[in-house]
């Protein structure tokens, strides 16, 4: 599943991000691979806003799209 | 690209002084410590190529140089490659961290240790971390880190003398494990670490410097980099409470289009009803009117009288009708500074609560229509104060190609606020239909000139990627400060502009120049726009500045239809001399020259399209004809989208063809 597909509240995990550029980037805003987010917002047809412990990123559509993450199993502290 | 002037950017360094650098990432607060640091003897001035400022002052015997925020320091746009250079010849970096958003901050905290510089790091915003239930032990952060951290409040002055005592034991700190090793096989051939990381790090013109191929180990390091990032982040931070509370509520009716969009209709409306109304009616009324029309150009009418003729060539320009000290210190001063001021003051609201990243976040998908993403929506609305500055803060945007075209849209169609002011009291004069008119002309330009741009030009806009910091109260302080310090600069900026303006505009006048600039603009002005011939001058006044143009139609008895045409042509007309100096300084000369003869066609088409139009469909029998025009420009509007959309799928399907047939 890509990151445009998650849905508001859910938990997951980023599997990776297919382009290089974009991988470094989102390195330096602490999207690695593995990092747990939590999915904020969903804008329609617009971005996606993740939550990273208390860090807030709205991700345009385009970049979610390169995103591919898995639904985190574990339900995490609130 | 590779000059190999070293790694100084800076002239006239005083000889046996050191070189302290604030970096830290945007909105991190490095200004507040430059001006405090420096105290008043600051010095901007652009870094050697680009028309960045860079601001250095004296701090002792040594210098303090600002650096732009950034992310981390490499290649990928202006503002890195600069930091980075001035970080590499650092002697001490202050590090100026968020501590509200350590996380993020700490990958460039880490990035600048990994140089082998000394660092002192202030921990600010530490107020704001615990208001929102954050505890951050600065001391085991600072034993991580390895280098000195020093808590502080910047907004407040806080922490700004223990600062200034752990200055001196400012170190290299611990670098991400498993880099010194790679450094070290470097170190010979660059001669410092800081270089030799970069190499490492794939930086092109850094390795180009050393005559050395860039490495691809990038992303190898900075996921090193990240990880023990994230573990000095869990170790020294604890959250003591969190919860949704009424700001983060706030914060996601925002970003939702069903509320987000009446928040921002209601906050534009707030604002056109202050600056629009408030200031451009009642406050100019009073300073434009009262004060500098009534009281004191005859005052100083009168005082050159007494050296000067009035009604020579000389007194012309100094206190004539478009004089040096009459007509430049009234709009300048009366007209000028409230408006801006109440433009700066709004901005200045939205940029303090977080909700600019907001409106930015809340409009991407729209902005993505015009070639530009969210981010492109803060020179936009900057715009709206003044096109010079917004041409400049075009730099944050990541790509030339959004930069080229928020610079054509900013040109051709944001009005500033100066101009604005004058527009908006034109257009309540003559009623809401006429007023919907403009409107909705200068929308339809905007949106076609952005969405044929967006087909033309290859690529297409990057993603957006922006932080939605904390929303919070914004500071009546900080608020009143940043409109002061902004309105200040553009006062001081426009000054020199305006003058010379007038002085022009003045000589024209003398010459008889302007009387025959008009004649030859008459069939234009007359035959194809349908307004008087002397509406050639307000055009030729809005070369000089835009409001000069608007201000310059005040004064003429013009029907509302022709109020309308006249608005729209000035509106689309070239930006103001100084925006066009701006422009030629960011792009190449053939682009500026491009852009400001394209404001020329676009303004005379367009307004004179509205105004045929207008006599096509029966010209003066009431409000039908309005009505049509403006049918007319929705249908255009959407047509070109859907051309553009055409073009723009074939295209696509003609790529996949093309070269992946086989």
């Amino acid at each position: 599943m890509t990151l445009d597909r998650v849905k508001r509240g859910q938990f997951f995990k980023i599997a990776s991000i297919m382009d290089d550029l974009t991988r470094t980037q989102a390195i330096r805003f602490g999207l690695t691979e593995g990092a747990l987010l939590s999915c904020e917002e969903v804008v329609p047809a617009g971005p996606i806003v993740v939550r990273r412990n208390s860090q807030l990123l709205a991700l345009g559509r385009g970049l979610a799209g390169q995103i591919l993450v898995e639904p985190a199993k574990v339900n995490v502290r609130c | 690209m590779a000059q190999c002037h070293g790694s100084v950017g800076l002239k006239n360094m005083p000889g046996g002084s050191r070189r302290i650098v604030l970096a830290g990432n945007p909105n991190t607060g490095k200004s507040v410590f430059f001006n405090h640091l420096t105290g008043l003897y600051a010095d901007v001035s652009n870094y050697p190529g680009t028309t960045l400022e860079i601001s250095r002052g004296r701090f002792g015997n040594d210098v303090i140089i600002d650096t732009p925020g950034v992310y981390g320091i490499s290649s990928f746009n202006d503002e890195e490659r600069i930091a980075r250079d001035i970080i590499l010849s650092a002697d001490v970096v202050i590090n100026v961290v968020d501590a509200v958003h350590l996380e993020r901050d700490l990958f460039l905290t880490q990035q600048i240790i990994d140089t082998g510089v000394p660092v002192v790091v202030a921990l600010n915003m530490m107020d704001e971390a615990g208001r929102q239930g954050l505890t951050i032990n600065a001391g085991l952060l600072g034993d991580l880190l390895g280098v000195p951290v020093v808590p502080t409040v910047a907004v407040r002055k806080k922490g700004f003398a223990e600062l200034k005592e752990h200055l001196p034991a400012a170190r290299a700190g611990h670098m991400t494990p498993g880099l010194d090793g790679l450094t070290d096989r470097l170190l010979a051939l660059t001669g410092s670490r800081g270089e030799a990381l970069l190499v490492l790090e794939g930086d092109p013109v850094v390795a180009g410097r050393h005559g050395l191929q860039p490495q691809n180990r990038r992303e190898e390091i900075y996921l090193k980099r990240r990880q023990r990032v994230n573990h000095i982040v869990r170790q020294v931070m604890g959250e003591t409470s969190r919860g949704a509370s009424f700001g983060s509520l706030l914060g996601r009716w925002m970003i939702k289009p069903a509320t987000g969009l009446p928040i921002l209709a209601l906050a534009l409306y707030a604002m056109y009803q202050v600056i629009g109304v408030f200031i451009a009616g009642t406050v100019v009324g009073f300073t434009e009117e009262t004060v500098m029309l009534e009281r004191y150009e005859p005052l100083v009418q009168d005082l050159a009288g007494r050296f000067v003729e009035r009604e020579s060539a000389l007194g012309t320009i100094l206190v004539g009708e478009f004089g040096l000290l009459t007509m430049t210190f009234t709009y300048l001063l009366g007209l000028l500074l409230p408006l801006v001021t109440g433009f700066y003051f709004f901005l200045s609201l939205f940029e303090d609560s977080g909700y600019l990243p907001r409106v930015a976040t809340l409009v991407d998908r729209l902005l993505n229509g015009v070639g530009l993403n969210g981010r492109g929506v803060i020179p936009l609305i900057l715009g709206f104060g003044c096109v010079t500055m917004a041409t400049i803060t075009t730099r944050l945007l990541s790509s030339e190609r959004e930069r080229r075209i928020a610079i054509v849209l900013l040109g051709l169609t944001i009005p500033c606020s100066a101009q604005m002011g004058v527009i908006a009291g034109m257009l309540a004069a003559v009623g809401g239909l006429y007023a919907a008119l403009y409107a909705l002309v200068i929308f339809t330009v905007l949106v076609v000139a952005g969405t044929i741009l967006n087909t033309v030009l290859p690529g297409r806009p990057t993603d957006l990627i922006i932080d939605l910091p904390p929303l919070r109260l914004p500071r009546a302080d900080n608020v009143l400060k940043k409109t002061g310090t902004k309105s200040f600069n553009f006062m001081k900026e426009a000054f020199p502009l305006f003058a010379l303006g007038s002085v022009i505009i003045s000589v024209l006048q003398v010459t008889g120049i302007l009387e025959f600039l008009q004649d030859l603009l008459a069939p234009l002005t007359a035959g194809w726009l349908n307004l008087p011939k002397e509406a050639a001058t307000a055009f030729i006044m809005g070369i000089v500045r835009r409001d000069f143009g608007a201000a310059g139609l005040t004064d003429m008895a013009l029907t509302p239809v022709q109020t309308a045409v006249a608005l729209i042509t000035v509106t689309l007309f070239v930006p103001c001399i100084a925006s066009v100096l701006i422009i030629f300084k960011e792009r190449s000369k053939q682009e500026a020259a491009m852009i400001w003869g394209g404001s020329w066609a676009a303004a005379f088409l367009t307004g004179g399209a509205v105004s045929q139009l207008y006599g096509a469909f029966g010209g003066g029998t009431g409000s039908r004809g309005i009505v049509w025009i403006i049918l007319a420009c929705l249908g255009t509007a959407v047509a070109t989208v859907l051309v553009c959309l055409l073009i723009k799928r074939r295209g696509r399907a003609a790529a996949e063809r093309g070269p992946g047939g086989g």
